[in-house]
């Protein structure tokens, strides 16, 4: 065989493996969606092919028993309110703890700390938190919940922050004091410009993290503050047999990655490799 | 919550010294942009996690909002040892991360290596190897408890197309341990792919031209090149998934709640049954002292292991 021919063989193998791991990662997904269009019938005869009904989104949207559209809008309240609030606490954090003159150990204790809670099982937490919120009365509110989720996303958000404030050349922002600019000129027309793709993968992930994030919603919540990652738990338990449905709230509820992947892959790559590399 | 992001080098080397102009010298401004961060984690991460250790010497009841709290001394933790959920809890998380972490490294290390060779169809690829990582874990608990189910499982039924009966994975105490280890596989080998990617993406080009030229073959470029150049980001991506995969609540909740029997519980798992279900607050939050513990132990291996792979790159 020529050389050329071996190459060619070879190409055609990587893509033949790389082919079969994205069938294991998709197929899954897709099977689960496609079961949210079936009929329970149909599902439980395993038929290959089957004539899609959108009887199961109907049921888990509009049915007076579910509340699976006040859900959405929870989780729509807590994730963007919190990702706003986590990014801009972050992000002044980076710069304050890069570049401004702290002693040293200031910033070393702080961001041996984030890194410490960052680890810590978030059902411990819970338990704190839910102690703590039931005595100031902030369970079962929007409130509670966005200071818990902003928290938590925290030492990821100040993490990559920090990689993305130091990227801004200092002698730009020494130029900007030079010219007589205050600090919040500095931040506003200086650094925000420079800092702006860092924010968007950051704000990104801390958004899908905290749309997923499922131990502290389950315990922080009641009924009108669930979100859908204790919607569909709940679901799941009181009404295991319902197993269509259970497939279109799943499917429901990964519209939003499935869009940010569309539109946004190249910042999530960003984001979720950017603190491990640099 | 699983985030997953790895702490990067820049965010450890904070402060270095301002040089020149007035830079950083704004006190006023130097703690009005650090104190919101410093108030949330005081606020909410050192004072309750305070709160949890005096709780965990006490008895607490609800009574009308407020709790009533009667002093309990040692006994939450003298009684810790002889539980046996949450020894079956320790042992399973254990088990369940060693294994899931190293299957997600194997994997995710030979799909990164394969996909750095491909130039067309990379971009897709990594596409749909991510999107595991995006998606909620209580979903994927949802997704693979209908994949795994018994009856119409896609499992099972891709089984029983080469004769393989079917088998009730997550049913069987045999199995389900395994089933949820293979699922969090699936879940988190994408992230360990994509590290790894990004680690052979920044590998200077050269010596792999060298190896070339020098008559390298594919696995010795592998096994004397890229492997060696790879063992920090591959130490580092272990200790913190390790440490990361002692924390699964989601997957399991929804997959086996623990079950059949203690097969599948795991520390979260028994620390929200004693604390929430149970309402044994001053003892849930004594076992939560102790997993942090724990977790915080695993946490110095896992820097010591980051310092020592610092050395040898």
């Amino acid at each position: 065989m020529s050389s050329v021919a071996v190459q060619r063989l070879r190409s055609a193998l990587v893509h033949a493996v790389l082919i079969g791991f994205a069938l294991l990662i998709a197929v899954p997904v897709i099977w689960t969606v496609a079961a949210g269009f079936r009929t329970q019938i149909s599902l439980l005869m395993g038929d290959l092919f089957f004539t899609p009904v959108f009887f199961n989104f109907g049921e888990v949207l509009f049915s007076k028993t579910s509340d699976f559209l006040v859900n959405y809008r929870n989780s729509l309240i807590v994730g963007i309110t919190s990702t706003v609030l986590c990014l801009v606490v972050a992000t002044l954090a980076a710069w304050s703890l890069h570049r401004m003159r702290w002693p040293r150990w200031i910033p070393n204790i702080f961001l041996a700390w984030t890194l410490i809670f960052h680890m810590i099982p978030p059902v411990a937490l819970a338990s704190a938190w839910y102690t703590m919120a039931r005595t100031v009365g902030l369970d079962n509110t929007f409130t509670g919940l966005i200071l818990a989720h902003t928290t938590l996303n925290l030492p990821m958000a100040i993490w990559l922050m920090s990689v993305f404030v130091r990227d801004v050349p200092k002698e730009l922002e020494e130029a900007a004091l030079l010219d007589g600019a205050s600090t919040p000129v500095l931040l506003r027309h200086v650094v925000l410009p420079i800092i702006a793709p860092g924010l968007a993968a950051t704000a990104i992930l801390t958004f899908v993290f905290s749309w997923n994030e499922f131990a502290v919603a389950l315990t922080l919540t009641m009924k009108q503050t669930a979100t859908v990652p204790v919607a569909i738990a709940k679901f799941a338990q009181d009404f295991e047999i319902l197993y269509t449905q259970m497939a279109a709230s799943a499917a429901l509820s990964i519209l939003p990655a499935l869009l940010l992947l569309l539109i946004a892959q190249r910042y999530i790559v960003k984001g979720l490799t950017q603190g491990a590399v640099k | 919550m699983s985030t997953t992001s790895l702490p990067s080098q820049a965010a450890f080397e904070p402060a270095s010294r301002a040089s020149g102009a007035a830079l950083g010298d704004d006190r006023l401004w130097r703690w009005l942009t650090f104190s919101p961060a410093l108030g949330l984690m005081v606020l909410l991460t050192a004072l309750p996690l305070a709160n949890l250790f005096v709780s965990s010497f006490q008895d607490i009841l609800w009574s009308g909002g407020q709790a009533v709290r009667s002093n309990a001394g040692l006994a939450h933790y003298a009684a810790l040892p002889s539980d046996a959920l949450f020894r079956a809890g320790l042992s399973n998380t254990f088990v369940f991360a060693l294994s899931a972490v190293s299957g997600q490294m194997v994997l995710g290390l030979l799909l990164a290596l394969l996909c750095s060779k491909v130039t067309r169809g990379r971009v897709l690829y990594r596409a749909i190897f991510i999107l595991p990582i995006l998606i909620p874990g209580i979903v994927i608990g949802a997704i693979w408890k209908l994949m795994l189910n018994f009856d119409f499982g896609l499992v099972n039924q891709t089984l029983g197309l080469i004769g393989i009966a079917p088998h009730d994975w997550l049913g069987a105490s045999e199995t389900a341990l395994l089933s949820v280890v293979l699922v969090d596989i699936w879940h988190w080998t994408p992230f360990c792919f994509l590290l790894f990617l990004a680690g052979i993406e920044s590998l200077p080009q050269d010596v792999f031209e060298a190896a070339r030229i020098d008559g390298a073959t594919a696995w010795q470029e592998f096994r004397f090149v890229t492997l060696p150049l790879l063992v920090p980001t591959l130490i580092v991506t272990f200790a913190f998934r390790l440490v990361l995969a002692f924390k699964v609540f989601d997957e399991v909740y929804l997959l086996t709640s623990g079950g059949p029997g203690t097969s599948t519980e795991v520390v979260s798992f028994t620390l929200y049954q004693r604390f929430f279900t149970e309402d044994r607050i001053g003892y849930g939050s004594a076992m939560s002292v102790a997993v942090i513990f724990i977790v915080s132990l695993l946490l110095v291996v896992a820097l010591s292991a980051r310092k020592r792979s610092d050395a040898v790159a």
